[in-house]
């Protein structure tokens, strides 16, 4: 019945649903995550700011790791393919998701780039978000970890002013750390900051620069690196799983 | 500007329910977002405005019900107040986050003649 006047008009009805609006999102995310497990590799998320950084990291990350462990990578790019070109100049394999005028990856877009991807026998796959402090925060891509880049040139109130983006982090990477000398820059502030948005604030300061700090960057994945899986001998491109989905 | 795949993703959903309930026309969604969900709620409203538009939610209201964010401590469930420093001053354990966090489609009110 018409919820006000009794008029006979078509019955007004509450559907409950109570679900998350990105509750698509979230089992392409899953799905994301059983694939990741499947081929026993660590998922990292890296996001930032524009410019905060993140290829340049994962640039002296691939330097440090020399042959000990397989980097692969995907790149979330507006544009270009610019930063995966870096990053396969760097020995890392990495392949771009280009974006158009989205402003964050989502778990679709992951997804298709991993059956594009060159090679399952990766270690440790970054997925290099498109850089912005807002958007991706919200967007589950099926990684093990959210890892944020920010440099010292963005200034300590990052944390405080995006709380969002650090409340979802595992680790944040305070980059480009030899322009210190160079700024009025003061990391106490930003650990502070951090400490109130960010539940066990952890923060490790890298240069890719100087090779500062990598190695304690590079223990911190390693450290979450998933126990070494059996591979069966005829090693298939594409791991089996269950939900069905086209295979391009 | 993630509010509009928000709410493309959310006409979707409202599409499904309207079809699984034979609805031609919804009147109402009842959606819950959480202060430090990321989803800021102008730009929401203005992305359901524009894409409402030759939709099952043409015409439709979006009621947002806001919650707050809280957080406390995951031991000993005492609350830690939002700004201070996100670790229990009695077990030193990180805080975790109560509420404050949800993207919810709760309730469609919609013209279902089959239900």
């Amino acid at each position: 019945m018409c919820e006000t006047c009794g008029c006979g008009d078509p019955e007004i009805v509450p559907i409950e649903v109570q679900e998350r609006i990105l509750s698509d999102n979230d089992a392409q995310a899953a799905h994301n995550r059983s694939h990741f497990k499947g081929l026993g590799l660590l998922a990292i998320n890296l996001m930032g700011s524009p410019g905060a950084g993140k290829t340049a990291v994962l640039e002296a990350t691939a330097k440090a790791a020399g042959a000990r462990l397989k980097l692969g990578a995907v790149s979330g790019d507006l544009a270009t393919e610019r930063d995966a070109d870096r990053l396969n100049a760097s020995g890392i394999v990495s392949a771009t998701i280009t974006t158009g005028s989205a402003c964050h990856l989502d778990a679709r877009l992951v997804h298709r780039a991993l059956h594009d991807f060159p090679t399952s026998d990766r270690d440790i796959f970054f997925i290099e978000n498109v850089g912005n402090l807002v958007c991706p925060a919200i967007y589950d891509l099926g990684q093990a970890a959210n890892v944020v880049a920010l440099s010292v040139t963005e200034g300590e109130d990052k944390p405080l002013k995006y709380p969002v983006m650090f409340q979802k982090a595992d680790l944040v990477l305070l980059t480009k750390i030899d322009l210190i000398p160079h700024l009025d820059f003061d990391v106490a502030a930003v650990e502070d900051g951090l400490s109130r948005v960010m539940p066990g604030a952890n923060l490790l300061k890298v240069s890719a620069k100087t090779g500062e700090g990598i190695d304690a960057w590079l223990q911190w994945l390693e450290q979450r690196r998933p126990a070494p899986i059996e591979r069966p001998a005829e090693a298939h491109e594409h791991h089996h799983h269950e939900h069905p989905h086209e295979h391009h | 500007m993630h509010e509009y795949s928000i709410v493309a993703s959310l006409i979707d959903r409202v599409q499904q329910e309207a079809d699984a309930h034979g609805a031609a026309r919804v009147h109402r969604l009842h959606v819950k977002i959480g202060e430090l969900s990321g989803v800021e709620l102008d730009l929401l409203k203005t992305a359901f405005d524009t894409f409402r538009e030759r939709t099952i939610c043409d015409g439709a209201e979006l009621a947002i019900d806001t919650v707050a964010a809280s957080w406390a401590c995951p031991t000993c469930k005492r609350p830690v107040v939002r700004g201070a420093i996100l670790r229990c001053d009695t077990c030193g354990r990180p805080a975790r986050m109560v509420e404050g966090d949800e993207i919810i489609l709760e309730r469609i009110e919609m013209e279902a003649p089959n239900v």
